[in-house]
């Protein structure tokens, strides 16, 4: 019995459960749920390089479950058109009976933890497990029957195929019938008329493979007892052979209870695995409607403040993408106003060079679109007026480290180190978007390295936002593109004003002289320096400092 | 009745084919070479796991003739291939398990417990031996030895006896196997009957809530003190099954009855004697895994020429493998009249380690073992003697030099022409006069008695004493002579070759101090 919400024909984890909420390492989870080659250091320069924590805690609303499976499920990206699709109407369907939605996700809470209630020591004895699992399983079948409810009551108004194929099931499975079967076990599982079990002569003819019977007969009567000992006097063979213990045989009363012990260890192993069995279903269905009440959660935080959402369209993978109003969410969640919105269109172009003024937005945009991606691959409303863009193979980042002060000699070695493990990872049809890589050595240097690395990943069919202060780079790939290619570049007013805009614009080459001239002769008005060779140079007050610290840090 | 007389002739002992040789075949003394030579630790280690077998007899006795090595070596080669090792080892197994049942048998007071165990003894015997006789025939061994095992085997196995006993111990222990009773417990009430085809109740109710399975679950599992005895409440019902089934229960009292003594000697002295070589070669796998190389030795009573190739210590190189170490592998030639390796060179350069793994390889060849090396051509060694200077506090100088001459005449005088002497820094205690004198006048007396003699000293004269000496020097490495390489190669001894290379490492040589002198 599957709930099937998040993948039409599978499970989020194959295991059935997300690793437990207690265990903190994610290492469990990188082996269960990567159905796009999430692997972990990826995932981990994913959360910090998209800032997706803050959209984790936006979905959770501060319930820590659905910050878990949100976590899991948002960068573990669909490659397919249809998976998006399929997931999208099942978001449709909740936005529109959100409360349907969270008393499901309530029952499925509930049963857990009434379940997690229930006495539980250590279980050294069948018996008392036994007992305990019929406890449970009085629980479960109560649960189920909520849910039987909600279905048989809501079906009718859910119209995605992922909503009715599970009311369908819970309609199917939990029928009359089954819950009147359920009922019967627990009462048999008082064993009212004594504990009939078989077993075999094993080692030293001592008894082995002890399983409990159902009997078909009841209990002998007194006459077939006196049958019995009527063939034991009579030396013809009898069916059976009675022996009774003595009222005061105490050790025979224990060797009795082990025996029981021994011969319950079989149903009791079988209830075990039954209750667990029925627990990973309710945990099942709890992760993959938390997913959706995590969509819901995120969508009254923004749609509260007034920022649009729109369904994605997913397109071929060879495009790259058009959107309308794209903002970065995360940084609208963690500010009053509304975020920036942008334009674009790639068009043919398959790489995407952003330049321009500093703090002057191509960060938060390489961002916005990063996170669109991502919410658009795993089913989500985007944050954009429209979005439509190519289902990528894995969004990767590779953004500038700010910290780590004390590796400052490594620094070119670690960005070379990371972007090794990348393009490990990288495929034909993926995304990543550069900010500022390679800008920890010269930039000569640093724009040879990179312009190598842009060429090779270009022509390898890679998809690939760059983000660079690297002038020598952005030139030569404006000179000699290695395919169709789209520039653009973060406004700047002619007051020196950012809009947070980007427009689709040309490199334009910084001056140093400008600057090195100002200080010299003591001129500090930069914004009133004159046009140079018919570009405009740019203001590099932001910079000149981080320039300055690398030549320093080189010398 | 004795099961041997069922084959054809006795068994002869893998370890040894001649009768003549066999009080000797095992020794209840450790020789005094063994801890110097660290086979003390080599054998420890081989025989870890195998005490029960008290192998090291085995161990103790050097073979006293060249067959006795040669046959002890075909059944070697035999046991290195798979086939064999791997029949024996499961033929061992089950004889173990053998032992195992019928000593719970014996411990065991209510009857019905004890015939069974012991039937189950008597099954695992016959599944023993058929195994290792079919196993055997497949595996086709190519030694006198197991060639001999093979067809007393088969003589055994075609035996009328061993036909009964193996077809009746199986059919009743089918019987016994098939047997399913049911118990119903309520109150203190037990009724024991046959079993009448009940559902099993575990099944209905997983199958009941299969349907909900997510993922594979693991079922609690319970582990029930394991003990091997009943209780009366057991014993009680064992009692009602019995009565339940008559026939089979007084057909496997009859049985136990008159099969109590079952066990061919014959073939229980061979299960121990095959320890001894699955022993030895279980020790070696991981070293040859590491790349060493083992070889058969050609022993001769006495050879023209002796030599080793990529010889090393055993006990050392077992520590290095472990520990992921690099193990260094020396040669050694000797041609006639050379008769004493004279060993000389840097300090903890490996000289010991070089003298012991010649002790090793001569003894270890002389057991008829597979021995650490690429190629040896050796003379059969009857004993090995060491003169390793000792740790023992003596209370003077002269107390000491005494104990070491004392200990160096006892060996001499045991010594024969077929003997190996090995000298550690012998008399090393006293003053390179006295040292030089001792030692020229102990190698007079062993080139008189014409003994075999490695000597490792850092006396250089030694080296060239006469034709019978060959030197041999521990080398090392030319680009940094601190550096010790553990290579021992035959060569004239360098006298201070070696300290200059040091000195000049160091900027002392005369040059060099007087070029730092200059201002």
């Amino acid at each position: 019995m599957k709930a099937h919400l998040l993948y039409r024909d599978r499970d989020l984890f194959p295991s059935g459960e997300p690793p437990e909420r207690t265990s903190r390492s994610s290492a469990a989870f990188r082996e269960r749920a990567s159905p796009v080659g999430g692997e972990s250091p990826r995932m981990t320069d994913l959360t910090r390089d998209l800032a997706l924590e803050v959209l984790y805690e936006a979905m959770a609303a501060g319930d820590a479950y659905l910050h878990e499976v949100a976590k899991r499920v948002v960068p573990a990206s669909l490659s397919d058109r249809e998976e998006i699709r399929y997931r999208q109407a099942i978001l449709v369907d909740c936005v529109s009976h959100p409360e349907v939605v969270r008393r499901m996700y309530a029952v499925a809470t509930s049963a857990i933890d009434r379940e997690r209630q229930v006495w539980g020591w250590t279980f050294r004895h069948p018996e008392v497990l036994v007992r305990r699992c019929v406890q449970v399983l009085e629980i479960f079948r109560d649960h189920l029957g909520q849910l039987r409810g909600i279905a048989d009551a809501q079906s009718a108004a859910f119209r995605s195929e992922g909503f009715t194929t599970l009311f369908a099931m819970l309609a199917r499975e939990l029928d009359d019938a089954f819950l009147g079967v359920m009922k019967e076990h627990l009462r048999r599982l008082q064993f009212r008329d004594g504990l009939l079990f078989s077993a075999r002569l094993g080692d030293g003819n001592r008894g082995t493979d002890l399983l409990i019977r159902r009997s078909s007969t009841p209990t002998p009567s007194l006459r077939e007892r006196a049958t019995d000992w009527m063939h034991q006097l009579m030396g013809s063979q009898p069916a059976s052979y009675v022996y009774e213990l003595a009222d005061r045989d105490e050790a025979g009363f224990q060797a009795l209870q082990a025996l029981r012990d021994e011969a319950l260890a079989s149903v009791a192993g079988a209830l075990d695995v039954s209750t667990r069995h029925i627990r990973g279903f309710f945990k099942m269905l709890r992760t993959e409607l938390a997913f959706y009440l995590g969509c819901l959660n995120l969508r009254e935080r923004l749609a509260g403040k007034g920022e649009p959402l729109s369904l994605p369209e997913p397109a071929d993978g060879e495009f790259l993408l058009q959107a309308r109003g794209l903002y970065d969410a995360s940084l609208s969640l963690s500010m009053a106003e509304r975020a920036v919105g942008n334009d674009v269109d790639t068009g043919q172009a398959r790489l995407v060079v952003i330049t321009g003024a500093n703090r002057g937005g191509k960060t938060t945009f390489l961002r916005s679109v990063g996170l669109a991606q991502l919410l658009m691959q795993c089913g989500m409303f985007v944050p954009a007026e429209e979005y439509r863009a190519g289902v990528c193979k894995g969004v990767f980042t590779h953004f500038k480290r700010e910290e780590d002060p004390t590796m400052r000699q490594g620094k070119l070695d670690e960005e070379l180190s990371r972007m090794s493990a990348l393009v490990d990872r990288l495929k034909p049809g993926s995304l990543i978007l550069l900010n500022e890589s390679f800008a920890s050595t010269n930039e000569r240097e640093g724009s040879e390295i990179a312009r190598q690395i842009v060429r090779a990943l270009t022509e390898g069919g890679i998809k690939l936002l760059v983000v660079t202060h690297l002038f020598d780079l952005a030139e030569s790939l404006l000179r000699s593109p290695p395919g169709p290619t789209l520039f653009l570049r973060a406004e700047r007013l002619p007051d020196g004003h950012r809009t947070f805009k980007l427009r689709e614009g040309a490199p334009l080459p910084t001056s140093y002289g400008a600057d090195v001239y100002a200080r010299v002769f003591g001129t500090n008005e930069s914004s009133a320096s004159p046009v140079q060779g018919g570009a405009i140079v740019e203001d590099r007050s932001g910079e000149s400092e981080d320039n300055d610290e690398r030549r320093a840090d080189q010398s | 009745m004795p099961r041997r007389k069922l084959a054809k002739g006795p068994l002869h002992s893998i370890l040894s084919e001649d009768w003549a040789d066999a009080p000797g075949i095992e020794q209840r003394l450790q020789p005094e070479c063994f801890s110097d030579l660290r086979l003390d630790q080599i054998v420890a280690a081989v025989i870890a796991g195998r005490e029960a077998y008290d192998l090291t007899p085995i161990f103790w006795a050097p073979l006293p003739s060249v067959e006795a090595i040669g046959y002890r070596q075909a059944v070697f080669r035999d046991f290195e291939a798979p086939a064999i090792a791997t029949c024996v080892t499961s033929f061992a197994e089950r004889m173990r398990g053998v032992r195992a049942l019928l000593e719970q048998s014996r411990k065991f007071y209510f009857p019905l417990q004890k015939q069974r165990l012991h039937l189950d003894a008597i099954g695992e015997y016959c599944r023993a031996v058929t195994g290792l006789s079919r196993a055997m025939a497949e595996a086709n061994p190519g030694s006198r030895g197991l060639l001999e095992v093979r067809r007393y085997l088969d003589d055994y196995m075609q035996s009328e006896p061993f036909q009964a006993l193996s077809a009746e111990t199986g059919r009743l222990q089918t019987d016994l196997a098939d047997i399913i009773y049911t118990v119903r417990i309520d109150g203190k009430r037990v009724e024991v009957s046959r079993y009448a085809g009940e559902r099993d109740y575990a099944a209905e109710v997983l199958e009941t809530f299969a349907k909900f399975r997510q993922a594979e679950v693991q079922g609690r599992e319970f582990t029930f003190r394991s003990r091997p005895e009943m209780n009366h409440v057991e014993e009680a019902i064992l009692q009602r099954v019995s009565r339940l089934y008559p026939e089979i229960f007084s057909g496997l009292a009859r049985h136990c009855e008159r099969h109590c003594d079952f066990p061919d000697p014959g073939i229980v002295a061979f299960d121990r004697d095959a320890q001894f070589f699955l022993a030895w070669l279980e020790y070696l796998a991981p070293l040859k895994k590491a790349g060493l190389r083992f070889c058969y030795p050609v022993v001769s009573e006495r050879a023209d020429a002796i030599r080793g190739l990529e010889m090393f210590d055993l006990a050392l190189a077992r520590q290095l493998v472990a520990e992921g170490g690099q193990v260094v592998v020396n040669d050694f030639e000797l041609h006639e009249p050379e008769r004493i390796l004279v060993v000389s060179g840097a300090n903890q350069g490996g000289k010991t380690t070089f003298a012991r793994a010649i002790g090793q390889m001569h003894y270890l060849a002389s057991l008829g073992c597979p021995i650490p090396g690429r190629e040896g051509y050796l003379s059969r060694v009857d004993q090995t003697l060491t003169h390793f200077e000792r740790e023992e506090r003596v209370e003077t100088l002269r107390g000491k030099l005494e104990e070491s001459l004392e200990r160096m005449r006892v060996l001499l005088e045991r010594a024969t022409a077929r003997s190996l002497l090995i000298m550690n820094e012998s008399f090393d205690a006293t003053t390179v006069s006295d040292a030089l004198y001792l030692n020229r006048q102990v190698l007079r007396q062993v080139m008189q008695r014409d003994l075999l003699c490695v000597c490792v000293t850092f006396l250089d004269e030694l080296a060239s004493l006469s034709e019978e000496t060959a030197s041999f020097v521990a080398q090392v490495d030319p680009q940094d002579p601190a550096k010790r390489t553990f290579k021992v190669l035959k060569r004239p001894a360098e006298g201070l070759a070696h300290a200059m290379a040091i000195a000049r490492k160091h900027g002392l040589t005369y040059e060099r101090v007087k070029e730092r002198l200059k201002p």
